[in-house]
């Protein structure tokens, strides 16, 4: 008889855990949706249902504004680091291995890897000094922060999907008379679109969510949405906050189900 | 060096290398794919290049598609040296082992991508498409998506892909490796047709000797890197000019001898008549094809005496191996109702004789 000679799922209180360890990770959030359609001021006790808090919410010209900031870092940011992204990926997997590939690729993570904090420290430190020696002070900062720490996440999935995509296409198109620009442009190019658009989404998604860095060099006026909520917290809990969450949440949800689906393999 | 027989049999030359020599790594780790090598390939010839995995062909293909270039050597085509050529500046097409259609793109599309990265006018392409595929029978499936293809129709839209832009030379690695036996006895007569019909010169690349022989003007038969021999399908089986070629096509029976007054003094004992001498001194080997070898009653004048040790029966012919005298195996395949009069049995003593002018006598 033939047996699998280990599945994880004979060890004893397996699927306990992984219970426990998904009803940690998405009860909260369950919590945080379900309250923010609760009636009452208070955040523990259910009051009934109601749509009142994204009503507040959305009169709220500083949560309006905040939404203003955030969409346009976002979609900002996500174009230029998903530029980059492409040009870095196709600069490290369409050529022939060179020497220090595996530093390049440390360097285009690096935004993974170093503590927010440290970068944002940093960030902050050369800002001042170019918004005081220029004067200008408008959301091209964050916008250059943001589309910095995406880019590793649009790089992955696009690096991905051209050391996946079979070399022989671009052979058989140079073949076939296409120079190498048309080559990109006609083949290698509509093979990826798929992963750029995904790498842009959660390059999206990534500035949608960032706290520290925006924390760091916002000047006043700029805050994103995130930011506004900390600031909120800072004075006192108001259910609003969890209608604003809740719908970034469901935003996020969207844009990674839309990268899910780009990122799938076919067939 | 081998020379190349008789030119390169029709007219004009297509495509040649001169001297091309491929070595991939350095120092020790130095592979050399291919060596020193010379050939003319014709003007509307189907020229095969046979030899076991690993010997070069592909590298040889790649090196004609300008997909890799030669670390000396020239690659000439019409007489023009193209080896600085990118492939795209080269009128040769490819259809690759794997097809490489593109999967973003319908079969029409394919088809016709060619034409259009030559940048012929988009009423040409449509009307070239269309007689494309014609030619493959594929008119239905125009619209479709490679990927909703089966093997063999895929294999047709790479060959009509590569044959639209009406290139000069067009190169097939191993194109018909995929498909299962039968599909591939009707491409190999397909192939043979569209070759007919368009002219156009054919490189083929196969490891498959009987694909080889029965499809090709001429053969390259290669090994290690070099090329051992080059001819028509009937020079190489019946003048193989070394052992190598003599077992890669078709069977061979190889016996130690020496040359003794142009005739091969076989060590087994008796004296043969044989061809291909060049006055060698020294052993030798004799190559005797199993066909060629006639089995009579023992002690007939000039038979060599035999011990017949095996009888393989394979419907019309039986395989009748023997032993000679020093020990020296030999086969020879009769027709079988023949076996079936002569009475022949294992253990049975017999006489050998060769067919007349059977007996080669092979280069190193
Ligand atoms: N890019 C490469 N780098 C290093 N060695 C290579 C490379 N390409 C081919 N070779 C070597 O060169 C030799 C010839 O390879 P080639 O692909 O031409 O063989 P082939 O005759 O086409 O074999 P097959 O019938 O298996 O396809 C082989 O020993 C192979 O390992
Ligand atoms: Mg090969």
């Amino acid at each position: 008889m033939a047996r699998r000679s280990f599945s994880v799922t004979d060890l004893p209180g397996f699927s306990t855990v992984a219970m426990m360890v998904f009803a940690a990770l998405y009860a909260p959030m369950v919590v945080l949706v379900v309250y923010s359609f609760n009636q009452g001021q208070s955040p523990a006790t259910w009051e009934g249902f109601s749509l009142d808090w994204y009503r507040v919410a959305w009169a709220n010209d500083e949560v309006k504004n905040a939404t203003v900031n955030s969409l346009i870092i976002a979609t900002c940011a996500a174009i230029l680091s998903t530029a980059l992204a492409t040009l870095a990926a196709l600069g490290t997997t369409r050529r022939k291995g060179f020497k220090g590939q595996t530093f390049i690729y440390a360097m285009i993570n690096q935004p993974l890897m170093v503590p927010e904090i440290v970068t944002a420290v940093a960030l902050l430190l050369v800002t001042a000094a170019i918004k005081k020696s220029t004067g200008y002070t408008g959301l091209g900062y964050l916008i250059v922060a943001h589309a910095a720490f995406c880019i590793p996440f649009a790089y992955l999935p696009i690096r991905a999907r051209l050391e996946g995509m079979d070399l022989t296409l671009e052979t058989a198109a140079a073949d076939l008379y296409a120079s190498p620009w048309q080559t990109f442009r006609r083949v290698t190019l509509p093979l990826l679109a798929p992963a750029i658009f995904a790498g842009a989404m959660l390059a999206f998604v990534t500035s949608l969510d960032d706290v520290v860095i925006t924390e760091f060099i916002k000047s006043p006026g700029q805050d994103t949405l995130p930011t506004y909520m900390l600031g909120q917290l800072r004075r006192a809990m108001k259910p609003d906050v969890n209608a604003i969450s809740t719908a970034l949440l469901a935003l996020t949800l969207v844009l990674l189900s839309l990268f899910y689906l780009l990122t799938r393999k076919k067939d | 060096m081998i020379k190349n027989q008789g030119g390169t049999g029709v007219g004009k030359t297509s495509v040649e290398a001169r001297q091309i020599a491929k070595h991939f790594g350095q120092g020790e780790a130095i592979v050399k794919a291919l060596d020193n090598v010379s050939v003319e390939i014709g003007q509307g010839e189907f020229f095969t290049l046979l030899g076991p995995s690993g010997c070069g062909k592909t590298t040889l293909l790649r090196m004609i598609a300008g997909f890799e270039s030669p670390t000396s050597g020239q690659i000439l085509l019409d007489g023009a040296d193209i080896t600085p050529l990118p492939p795209n500046r080269r009128p040769v097409n490819t259809v690759f082992q794997s097809y490489a259609l593109f999967p973003h793109l319908t079969v029409a599309q394919n088809i016709g991508f060619g034409l259009e990265m030559q940048g012929r006018p988009a009423a040409e392409v449509k009307d070239r498409v269309a007689r494309m595929l014609a030619l493959v029978k594929l008119e239905p499936m125009a619209g479709r998506k490679t990927s909703q293809l089966s093997g063999g129709q895929q294999q047709r839209v790479a060959l009509a892909r590569a044959l639209a832009p009406t290139p000069k030379v067009l190169l097939l690695d191993e194109p018909l490796s995929a498909l299962d036996l039968k599909l591939r006895k009707e491409m190999q007569i397909e192939l043979k047709r569209l070759q007919t019909e368009t002219g156009i010169t054919f490189v083929f690349v196969t490891h498959d000797q009987e694909e080889a022989l029965t499809m090709s003007d001429r053969i390259a038969v290669m090994s290690a890197g070099h090329l051992q021999q080059v001819g028509t399908a009937r020079e190489i089986y019946n003048n193989p000019v070394n052992r190598f070629v003599a077992s890669f096509i078709g069977e061979s029976n190889f016996l130690p001898a020496t040359l003794e007054a142009g005739k091969a003094r076989l060590k087994a004992g008796g004296l043969v008549e044989v061809s291909g001498a060049k006055g060698q001194t020294g052993p030798i080997t004799v190559a005797v094809r199993p066909e060629q070898v006639r089995i009579v009653a023992a002690g007939e004048p000039d038979a060599l005496p035999a011990t017949i040790t095996n009888l393989v029966y394979f419907g019309t012919d039986t395989h009748c191996h023997v032993d000679l005298a020093d020990g020296t195996e030999v086969v020879a395949r009769l027709q079988s109702p023949a076996t079936g009069d002569a009475g022949l049995e294992r253990g049975g003593k017999v006489g050998l004789r060769f067919a007349p002018g059977a007996a080669q006598v092979l280069g190193d």
